[in-house]
């Protein structure tokens, strides 16, 4: 048996981790893409700004604030302690909060490209159709923008399964809860289990070479996705 | 006449220049995490008094270990332990008869906030906390003597769950110092100096408890023939060194 059981669990919990983020990313990423996409707000660049900070900050200095914020001191932590939830490190709620925030630009850029491309006409021409924006937004902007939706459904649980820094500086190597496979398969180099590394990590690669596959292949012939 | 001197001045001080040049020389180490204060005040100590200059990696011991067989450029290894140098001097990575026993070190259990432990291993049996810190057991020997003491107290069920592991005992460590772990095992040298606690509260671990964590160092194949490996091992040998070791709280 090349994966033992603390591999599987740690697979297991990766995947979870990065369906979940995935989803609470579609969630409040879409608002925030739509909105950068039609406002001519002079927010607009420091929103961006801040949505794009992931992409150029190292995980530590994310994990490090991380780890202070969620602290009993900091501003997380006094939040979740006074909703009775306690602090959030060494938690799967804590990780799946730094992983949204970790991966927020790999799900809004996508959306905000697709919506930019839109254009205002498809809208108008609802309206003048009479259809409330929901039913607008849910039977035009939805399947106009579908390459955008699943682009940053892919990028975002890619990006969260690739995750390691941030995990390891707020996570705690728990089994189960918070011990990921890229943890994992740091924890079998550093006990010279180089073996067991291996299967983890050719396992992440192969995976990771057939998501920007179908993401790739998805993007030169889009009909496939419309 | 005033050319000649000036060149012959210049002549002078470039000899002097290049002579100390070659005399002084660099030495590039790996220092198991718990060892980083000490070594950095030795370093110091040790390049006032020799001209040689120090440049230092920290980390966990399973991790340099790691490092060094893959061909990092270290040529002296401060170990957490015994048997890693050991290896690594079987495995015709380390210059052989240089290893020794630099230090041994003291675990403690200790907690940022003041007053939180007395001493004693009262508050770990009573079990009232909601995370315990160790260094990751299979690379870092102070996490590895940290499990045999919580084996020793017959708590390895009760703190199940609430274990939470760094991959270093600095980040151990780290966890304690930021509040998010309650309580945690570190090595002493990272809360202890000048012979006292350098702040929160502690409980420092008899030594019987666990086995001892005795720290080797190695010179290693690359720094065989540089003289700056040599004079550094011989230095922590000395006094002085001795002196900032014990203050940390070591044993020697």
């Amino acid at each position: 048996m090349p994966l033992s059981k603390a591999d599987f669990a740690a697979v297991l919990l990766t995947l979870e981790l990065a369906s979940l983020t995935t989803l609470l990313l579609l969630l409040i990423g879409t608002p925030i893409a739509w909105w950068l996409a039609r406002t001519q707000s002079k927010w607009k660049s420091p929103i961006g700004a801040i949505v794009a900070l992931p992409l150029v900050l190292p995980p530590t200095v994310i994990g490090f604030y991380l780890l202070l914020s969620m602290g009993p001191h900091g501003v997380i932590g006094q939040l979740s302690q006074s909703l009775g939830l306690g602090t959030l490190t060494f938690t799967f709620t804590g990780l799946l909060i730094g992983s949204v925030f970790y991966s927020l630009p790999f799900v809004v850029q996508p959306l905000q490209n697709a919506f930019e491309a839109l254009g205002r006409r498809p809208l108008e021409a609802a309206a003048t159709l009479r259809a409330g924006p929901w039913d607008a937004f849910f039977t035009v902007v939805l399947p106009l923008a579908k390459p955008g939706f699943i682009t940053a459904a892919i990028l975002g649980f890619a990006h969260t399964v690739g995750e390691f820094g941030v995990v390891l500086m707020i996570g705690g190597n728990i089994p189960g809860k918070t011990q990921v496979a890229s943890v994992q398969i740091y924890n079998h180099v550093e006990a010279m289990q180089y073996a067991q590394a291996h299967w983890l990590a050719g396992g992440m690669l192969v995976f990771s070479f057939i998501v920007l596959l179908a993401l790739y292949s998805g993007r030169s012939s889009k009909r496939v996705w419309q | 006449m005033h050319a000649v001197i000036a060149q012959t001045l210049l002549g002078l001080f470039a000899a002097v220049v290049l002579s100390s040049n070659a005399l002084a020389e660099q030495v590039q180490v790996a220092v198991a995490a718990n060892f980083t204060a000490p070594l950095q005040a030795i370093a110091a100590e040790f390049e006032k008094d020799t001209g040689h200059s120090v440049v230092a990696s920290f980390g966990a011991t399973g991790q340099l270990y790691a490092q060094i067989q893959n061909g990092a450029p270290f040529e002296v290894f401060f170990s957490a332990d015994e048997s890693t140098p050991a290896k690594l001097d079987s495995e015709g990575l380390g210059v052989s008869g240089s290893r020794f026993t630099y230090a041994v070190g003291t675990l403690v259990l200790w907690s940022a906030k003041p007053g939180y432990l007395d001493g004693s291993d009262a508050v770990l049996k009573a079990n009232q906390y909601k995370h315990l810190a160790i260094a990751n057991p299979q690379a870092a020997p102070y996490g590895l003597a940290a499990t045999e003491v919580l084996d020793q107290l017959g708590l390895k069920a009760a703190v199940k769950g609430k274990l939470v592991e760094g991959q270093s005992i600095s980040q151990a460590h780290q966890f304690v110092a930021t509040g998010n772990a309650e309580l945690g095992f570190v090595a002493l040298s990272q809360v202890y100096k000048d012979g006292q606690l350098s702040s929160g509260s502690a409980w420092i671990v008899p030594a019987q408890m666990h086995t001892p964590i005795k720290q080797d160092a190695l010179i290693l194949k690359k720094g065989e023939h540089n003289r700056a490996a040599a004079a550094l091992t011989e230095y922590l040998k000395g006094e002085k060194a001795a002196q900032i070791i014990k203050a940390y709280g070591y044993q020697l």
